[in-house]
């Protein structure tokens, strides 16, 4: 039974020689970082180079990096800590629309509390409009965040345009780089970022950590409060292994960032070719181009996503939807719902994420496998069925 | 993906007498793909029975069980038989439906009722009381 893993934005394993740097802290070097004696020195030691590395992924200094157990975690950080904070008086946020759900529902209970929520629409690619965030500010504005990157369509947004805006009105800026990170150059000077959030578990490194970049200036309150780990920002004993394993990620992310992520790209580019030249009425979502090199979206016409998913799952090839039935919620995807995805469209959704073990010999077994699947589902589709009847009769009136 | 019953799984991986009857006796559409499961079914009809019962379901590994199964508990039935089988009754003889599944992909037995009602019209029969019970059991 072949198992081909294109839901990597799920999850990725963890790389071999980040779980070597992991181990030592769970047994042999377990101590407490705050301690004052010698068991706490190498389990110290890792967390300041871990911030180290994490530091240069993104082009900040290792000293603006905070470390969190997710990219959720910092996301809530950012919007609870900084309204907590209270430095620039205020009460409106400006987002967009498809922001991760760890940003868009803190906006939603804030919105329930009286605050004013601006979600800047996109473009049918799922682009921003810097000149939309112009429009959008006001004097109230305390906060714009912005991803980096969406982690369904991959589309990768003008950050450094917008964050611009946001600066020249002396409006703190976050970007949530969780899907970008590691899979794109990311410099948080270049961009021009005031706060950025990520995870490891993203880029080969442990789940149970994350990070939280921030500029010099800027002002939280802490979620956690207790003892002045990490600052003071997040109390509680750090989760040393885990830490570890983000920073040697991180390294490791930096380190082949050019050849792996090209190898991917070359990768999702040649399957895309492939899908689309055997299978008939696919639609590509997100950006053609400005797009994560590990992303491809498709929406499968006239066949509903779960059904896919759990076909191709009987083949062993794994990937995700952005239908309905899918979601917990049965709430068909809000990003395709904002670049304007017909329902239809986004019931029939997929989402493949190719990883740095992907490998173009399994091409030809994943298109066979999609077409066979895509062939059997609409054949038993009443839309599908209605569709080639039309077609009959818009030829019998040509 | 959710977790399905094995008699789920078997129908999904199996779906039993999918198509469309040429000339049926009767029609009836349930659902659209806004909300994502849909399902058309067209049934034969023979000296008071269900001689034939076919359908196109749009939708998920849920959908397409309680369509594959509605057609295998209707076929051979009596209208009046057919006119009872309810959408607790599909999703019991599947072994259970998730609970987040019963509402949106549970519309087999309603799709079912609206093909007989749509022959009974046609044929200016008199449905009874019961059968305009379609959602008893949905809950």
């Amino acid at each position: 039974m072949k198992s081909i893993n294109l839901d990597y934005i799920a999850a990725t394993p963890v790389d071999d020689a980040v779980l070597q740097v992991m181990l030592p802290f769970f047994k042999e070097d377990y101590g407490n970082p705050s301690s004052g004696h010698t068991l706490g020195e190498k389990p110290r030691q890792a967390l300041e180079d871990a911030r180290e590395k994490v530091g240069r992924l993104i082009g900040a200094e290792s000293k603006q990096v905070i470390f969190t157990a997710s990219a959720s975690e910092a996301n809530n950080l950012v919007v609870k800590g900084l309204i907590a904070a209270g430095k620039k008086r205020g009460n409106h946020i400006i987002s967009s629309a498809i922001e991760h759900f760890s940003v868009l529902n803190q906006l939603k209970t804030l919105q329930k509390e009286g605050f004013e929520v601006t979600l800047l629409p996109v473009d049918r690619h799922g682009l921003i409009d810097p000149q939309a965030l112009k429009e959008a500010i006001t004097d109230r504005t305390i906060l714009v965040t912005i991803q980096t990157a969406n982690p369904e369509i991959g589309t990768i947004q003008p950050v450094k345009e917008l964050a611009a805006v946001a600066r020249e009105n002396e409006i703190p800026f976050h970007t949530d780089a969780t899907a970008a990170a590691g899979w794109i150059p990311i410099d948080v000077d270049d961009m021009g970022v005031d706060l950025l959030s990520l995870a490891g578990d993203q880029f080969y490194g442990p789940k149970g950590a994350g990070a939280l970049f921030m500029r010099k200036g800027i002002r939280v309150r802490p979620l956690i409060e207790g003892g002045i780990q990490e600052k003071g920002l997040r109390a509680g004993t750090e989760n040393v292994p885990a830490i570890a394993g983000l920073g040697e990620a991180a390294k490791l992310a930096y380190e082949t960032m050019e050849p792996r992520t090209q190898k991917v790209a070359s990768f999702r580019d040649q399957l895309k070719d492939s899908l689309f030249k055997e299978i008939p009425h696919l639609h590509l979502n997100g950006h053609p181009e400005k797009r994560l090199p590990h992303n491809l979206n498709i929406s499968v016409e006239f066949v509903e996503g779960e059904a896919l998913l759990m076909r191709l799952n009987m083949a062993g090839i794994y990937v995700s939807s952005g239908s309905s039935c899918t979601s917990q919620a049965l709430k068909s995807s809000h990003v395709l719902q904002a670049i304007g995805v017909s329902p239809e469209l986004a019931q029939g959704s997929l989402l493949l994420a190719a990883g740095k073990d992907s490998n173009v010999e399994d091409i030809p077994y994943i298109t066979e496998q999609f077409s066979q699947v895509a062939e059997l589902l609409r054949k038993m589709s009443p839309l599908y069925h209605q569709y080639l009847k039309e077609g009959k009769i818009n030829a019998n009136v040509q | 993906m959710p977790m399905y019953s094995e008699e789920v799984m078997e129908h999904f991986t199996n779906p039993r007498n999918i198509g469309e009857i040429e000339n049926p006796d009767g029609i009836g559409e349930e659902g659209n793909p806004v909300c994502g499961d849909m399902m058309k079914f067209t049934i034969k009809v023979n000296d008071g029975k269900l001689e034939d019962v076919k359908y196109f379901t749009f939708g998920c590994g849920a959908a397409i069980a309680v369509s594959s199964m509605v057609s295998e508990m209707a076929k051979g039935k009596t209208l009046e038989e057919a006119l009872n089988i309810t959408n607790k009754q599909v999703a019991e003889a599947l072994g259970g439906l998730p609970g987040n599944k019963m509402h949106c992909s549970n519309l087999g037995a309603d799709a079912l009722h609206k093909a007989i009602q749509d022959y009974m019209e046609k044929q200016g029969i008199q449905p009874k009381e019961q059968s305009s019970e379609r959602s008893a059991g949905n809950e």
